[in-house]
């Protein structure tokens, strides 16, 4: 069983120790390790190019409902000047958070070669059930993406408005209630809410 | 031939120039006529328009100026859907909504239909919140309100009736 053990090692090493037919194994572990850098940098990139908002409207399906509704309401222009963009709201920034929506985003790709939502009436009728999909991500991660600009902890209640700061400092505070639980439709319009609760 | 065409084409200019100084002396004397209005400017003249004013935003409920005033919104309702989809006003106001909002509900005649049946949901007529409820701005009144309230009217009646 040893013997047999020992009998493996010896072979692997003189494998390794044996240099390629063409190039020795160093230079293909150096050069696999220098392949690995470019791709993991490419892959890095391509993460950052695909989480601005320009590529997110590059589909018209995006820019032409829910970019639109976007431009009117605070998160577009405020007396701040600070803008939340798509992917602020959209696109977890914690990495391993980051790909597991990019995975979930193919099926969005997939929408598109088949024209899921490719006008604005089939955008409506699947509005619900798009909506749904991230009400359902920001109630589970407790609204993390809100939280990521909106943070509880500052919020000086003496400064909202009374309906808020009682809200807040209650439902909010307690954490029986999440952002997303009562801020639905801040970005965009709402689809038919029939037996939403809340509404 | 030529000196008639000359003329012609003189005639035709002092013509408009005559039309296009009529209309800047009509112009002007509209500014200086007094007529009720809030227009501040000639009407072909596109005048500044006036600083916009904020919100009142103070949650505290205004007492109505007569019985059956629709009473106004003491918040801001910007960005509230109001349309065939959601009514964002009922996600607070509505009869089920009040324990967790703490708002006032809307009047029970906003269930009723014009035959003064009950329905379950809010009468179509009374859908669009804002055709009788309005945020109110933190302005100066542009005209001034002479509004007598009722029980002033009343108050004044019986003192009359009191003096013979
Ligand atoms: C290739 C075109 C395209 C691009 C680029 C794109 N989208 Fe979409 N998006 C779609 C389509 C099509 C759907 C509908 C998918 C379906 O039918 O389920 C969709 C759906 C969505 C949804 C609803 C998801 C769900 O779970 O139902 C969100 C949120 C969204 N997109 C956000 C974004 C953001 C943020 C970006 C930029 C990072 C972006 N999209 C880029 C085409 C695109
Ligand atoms: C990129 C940062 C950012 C993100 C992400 C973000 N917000 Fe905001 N939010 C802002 C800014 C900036 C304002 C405007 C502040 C101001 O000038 O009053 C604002 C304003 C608001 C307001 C006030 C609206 C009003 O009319 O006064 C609400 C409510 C709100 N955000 C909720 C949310 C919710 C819910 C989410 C998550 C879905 C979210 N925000 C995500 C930056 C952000
Ligand atoms: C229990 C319900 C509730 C929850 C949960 C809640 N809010 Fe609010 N929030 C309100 C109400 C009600 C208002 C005032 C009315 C409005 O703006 O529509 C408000 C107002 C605000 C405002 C504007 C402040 C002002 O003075 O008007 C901001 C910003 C805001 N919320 C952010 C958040 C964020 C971020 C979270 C999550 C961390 C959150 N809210 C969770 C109910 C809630
Ligand atoms: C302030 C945060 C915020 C920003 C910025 C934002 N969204 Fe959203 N988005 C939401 C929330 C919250 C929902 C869930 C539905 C709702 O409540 O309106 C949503 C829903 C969606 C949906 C599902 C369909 C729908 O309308 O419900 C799509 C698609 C979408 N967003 C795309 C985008 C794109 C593209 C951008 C950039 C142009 C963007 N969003 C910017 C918060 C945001």
């Amino acid at each position: 069983m040893i013997a047999k053990l020992l009998s493996i090692l010896k072979k692997g090493w003189t494998v390794l120790r044996k240099p390629s037919v063409h190039y020795s194994l160093g230079f293909l572990t150096l050069g696999g390790f220098v392949a690995g850098v470019i791709f993991w940098g490419g892959f890095n990139t391509a993460l950052e190019v695909t989480n601005q908002e320009a590529f997110c409207i590059g589909c018209h399906e995006m820019e032409n409902n829910v970019y639109e509704e976007l431009k009117t309401t605070i998160h577009f222009t405020n007396r701040s000047g600070v803008r939340a963009t798509c992917p602020d709201c959209h696109v977890p920034h914690n990495w391993t958070d980051k790909i597991a929506r990019k995975m979930q985003a193919s099926k969005e790709v997939w929408g598109k070669i088949f024209g899921t939502i490719n006008t604005r009436d089939k955008f409506e009728a699947k509005r619900r059930e798009l909506a749904e999909h991230e009400w359902a991500r920001l109630k589970a991660n407790d609204s993390l993406e809100c939280r990521n600009c909106h943070n509880f902890d500052y919020m000086d209640f003496t400064r909202q408005s009374s309906r808020a700061a009682k809200m807040h400092s209650t439902s909010l505070a307690s954490g029986e209630k999440t952002c997303i639980d009562c801020h639905k439709g801040i970005a965009h319009h709402l689809p038919d809410m029939k037996g939403v609760s809340g509404f | 031939m030529k000196t008639v065409k000359l003329v012609s084409i003189a005639a035709l200019m002092s013509c408009s120039f005559a039309i296009f100084t009529g209309s800047a002396v009509a112009a002007d004397a509209v500014s200086d006529v007094k007529i009720a209005t809030l227009r501040e400017a000639p009407l072909n003249v596109e005048p500044t328009p006036p600083a916009m004013q904020k919100v009142s935003n103070t949650d505290v409920k205004q007492s109505r100026n007569y019985p059956m005033q629709p009473p106004v919104i003491p918040h801001k309702i910007d960005g509230y859907q109001v349309d065939l989809k959601v009514n964002k006003c009922m996600a607070c106001h509505d009869r089920k909504q009040t324990t967790d909002s703490q708002a006032p509900m809307v009047s029970v005649t906003h269930y009723m239909d014009r035959e003064n049946n009950f329905l379950a949901t809010l009468s179509p007529r009374r859908y669009f919140c804002t055709q009788c409820h309005v945020p109110q701005l933190e302005a100066k009144l542009l005209v001034e309100n002479d509004f007598v309230d009722m029980d002033h009217l009343i108050e004044a009646d019986s003192n009359k009736k009191a003096k013979h």
